[in-house]
């Protein structure tokens, strides 16, 4: 970490706190505080949108999964631009601002609770948020702090602390303003970091056509784990089907990786931003249908420049990891012994000379290097050894150069992983080995940016839910301090969480979170701006029903979420609910496929049989959304 | 193959998420000075 890293990092914070002190000063009223007065600049409330909505693990963890699994991941980059700007501001965005400040709503709770006329409904979401938001508030703060840690060199347990109580400490002051103006800033930094990094890879590459042929001729070096769920290379999309019932192991899995791509990540993320609370509450902070026109232009450009460069970038990364890297290190040992333990799966660890011949049978053959500047005491770095490696070993007292050939997960495998790598790894590794030096520091300004940016609209939401939401309604009193308070104990959870889980859990909670909101609020947001009929009951009914199913699912039927959740094992005795009699493709399929479906039929289907809701109360909700 | 991407599903995800910033674009300036009135009425 040299001289000019540091004074750029100190001189961004320096702006940073600078713009929470303009934000700061302009804080009047809880509105002010809650919707910025309602008066936001156009580019301001886009930036801050794009900048809340795109946090690390949308590039560096997402980014990595387009290493891994390849380019079909660009349908989440159109869902993205499509739905969560261009419907989300077109179609939704204006007649939620006109019906919100109609309303006098300044959270989301109190937009649906009041659209509905229903005390329970402010609570009961209220509570989804503030119990469950918390779990992605963790999931950014882990994505940001793992980075840092890795950056600055220092423990992950002090880069959480730090990086929680930064961000913390503009956004109890300064509020919804302070968050928007940094925001931008923010958002500015991640557009300029990633534009270079799309011209840097296509140009090194040789450009668009030649990038893209390089890696279709790489399908064969697809690992035969991602082969057998349907992997059939990096520009194509994976295997689709549905596997029959009772089919044996091969046959139950070969469709795994379609629903994993198409279910979780592109639906679950590309849909669920629709009902994003952080989100929704932006559109109430611009003054007129006009500037949230003019929005939807930065809006577009600025997520295309995230997630359409992250995901290309993260597939092309193989092509880089594999024809063209070169270390230039010392190499310290050229064939170390690791062990992946019986199942091949266990973290590695180094085979000692008295090993049994099992154990070096099925070990690993690694190399060993430093880098220059590395702590020559300290362990070296390894690399995976394949027929591949080229070694060129410099003359006396000169460098030696390793070129591994590797794809960009293999490339992940260290002493700390298991066979199976680290994708988390892949993006900064590649910005490490590939970009020029200076770049490095853009990026680390680019990821912290992306960090901060998502967990202060976070923390404002969870404290705005706890303050203003569910405080206020038992206890009215002094809301801006009930807010404060609220983001302080929203703090503690989330720093909880971060310490009591371990790694790899970015991408699970970001998942969850966004099932979770679309399963329970999509149907009664969407359909209370268009449709005057459901009541509140019928609301009531979708909300539960929508929150219990993805629930449910999570917990006992999605293999990933429920093996990690443990409440099945618990009860059943098996990390999942499976039998030979049902395709083994439902325990893939996202929690979010299943729960909003239940949702929308229980709201349509109550709202018909039902009273529609009161005259009086509609028409005071739609006389003025409808000019929207 | 199609600009190098093998499958067209792979390739029609690429060029659709240019469309739609592109579209998000052009909707922005054709309607740049449209839209209601901001609320002073409540």
């Amino acid at each position: 970490m040299d001289f000019l890293t540091i004074s750029t990092v100190v001189l961004y914070l320096m702006v940073v706190v600078w713009l929470a002190y303009k934000g700061y000063k302009g804080t009047r009223s809880a509105a002010d505080y809650l919707v910025a007065g309602r008066n936001t600049h156009p580019a301001i409330m886009a930036l801050s949108y794009g900048a809340t909505f795109i946090s690390t693990s949308a590039i560096v963890g997402f980014g990595g999964v387009a290493a891994n699994f390849g380019m079909s991941l660009l349908w989440l980059s159109f869902l993205n631009i499509f739905v969560g700007i261009f419907l989300a501001f077109v179609v939704f965005g204006g007649r939620t601002r006109r019906m919100g400040h109609h309303l006098g709503a300044h959270t989301f709770p109190e937009f649906i609770a009041k659209r509905y006329n229903s005390r329970f409904i402010h609570v009961f979401a209220a509570l989804i948020i503030f119990i469950f938001m918390p779990l992605y508030a963790m999931a950014v703060l882990r994505g940001g702090a793992e980075f840092i840690a890795t950056t600055f060199d220092i423990p992950i347990q002090v880069s959480l602390l730090i990086f929680a109580l930064v961000v913390v400490a503009y956004v109890i002051p300064s509020g919804i303003k302070g968050v928007l103006f940094t925001d931008a800033l923010q958002g500015a930094i991640m557009a300029v970091g990633m534009i270079f990094l799309f011209v840097w890879t296509y140009w090194n590459l040789g450009g668009i056509i030649s990038a893209h042929t390089q890696l279709t001729e790489m399908k064969t070096l697809v690992p035969a784990s991602l082969q057998a769920i349907g992997h059939q290379g990096w520009t194509s999309m994976p295997k689709f089907g549905w596997a029959p019932a009772g089919a044996d192991a091969a046959a139950a899995h070969q469709y795994d990786l379609w629903w994993i791509v198409v279910s979780t990540i592109v639906m679950g993320v590309g849909i669920g931003v629709l009902a994003q609370p952080q989100l929704i509450v932006r559109f109430m902070t611009v003054k007129s249908q006009q500037d949230l026109n003019r929005a939807v232009v930065s809006g577009g450009v600025f997520i295309y420049l995230m997630v359409g460069v992250a995901f290309t970038v993260g597939a092309l990364s193989n092509v880089y990891f594999f024809k063209h890297e070169r270390i230039v290190g010392k190499v310290v040992n050229e064939q170390v012994l690791m062990d992946p333990g019986a199942s091949g799966n266990d973290p590695l660890k180094p085979v000692p000379d008295d090993a049994p011949e099992e154990v070096k049978q099925r070990a690993k053959a690694f190399v060993a290097y430093r880098l220059p500047g590395d702590n020559p005491m300290a362990p070296p770095r390894l690399v995976l050894k394949t027929p591949n490696l080229r070694i060129e070993k410099g003359a006396e007292g000169e460098w030696d150069v390793i070129r591994p050939g590797l794809i960009s997960v293999a490339r992940t495998i260290n002493g700390s992983t298991t066979m199976k790598g680290n994708v988390d790894q892949i993006i900064p590794l590649f910005v490490q080995g590939a970009l020029p030096r200076w770049f490095g520091i853009i990026f680390l300004l680019t990821l912290l940016s992306a960090a901060m940016s998502t967990l202060s609209g976070q923390m404002h939401t969870i404290g705005a839910a706890l303050g203003r939401d569910l405080f206020e309604q038992f206890r009215p009193g002094n809301s801006v301090l009930l807010i404060r308070i609220g983001i302080c104990v929203g703090l503690m959870v989330s720093l909880g969480m971060g310490y009591a889980v371990g790694g790899n859990v970015i991408a699970v909670a970001t998942a969850a979170f966004f099932g979770i909101c679309a399963s329970t609020f999509m149907p009664v947001y969407l359909l209370g701006l268009y449709w005057k009929r459901p009541n509140a009951r019928a609301a009531i009914a979708s909300m539960v029903a929508g929150f219990v199913t993805n629930v449910f699912w999570m917990a006992f039927v999605n293999a990933k979420t429920a093996a990690s959740l443990g409440i099945c094992a618990k009860i059943f005795g098996k990390p999942y609910l499976s039998s030979p009699s049902w395709s083994a493709t439902w325990n893939v399929v996202d929690p979010l496929v299943v729960g909003i479906p239940a949702a929308f039929i229980v709201l349509v289907v109550w709202a018909l049989i039902d009273r529609p809701m009161d005259r009086k109360h509609a028409d005071y909700c739609f006389n003025r959304a409808a000019q929207a | 193959m199609y600009l190098g991407i093998e499958d067209f599903w792979v390739f029609l995800a690429y060029v659709l998420s240019l469309l739609a910033a592109l579209l998000c674009v052009i909707y922005g300036v054709i309607t740049w000075n449209k839209g209601d009135e901001p609320i002073t009425d409540i």
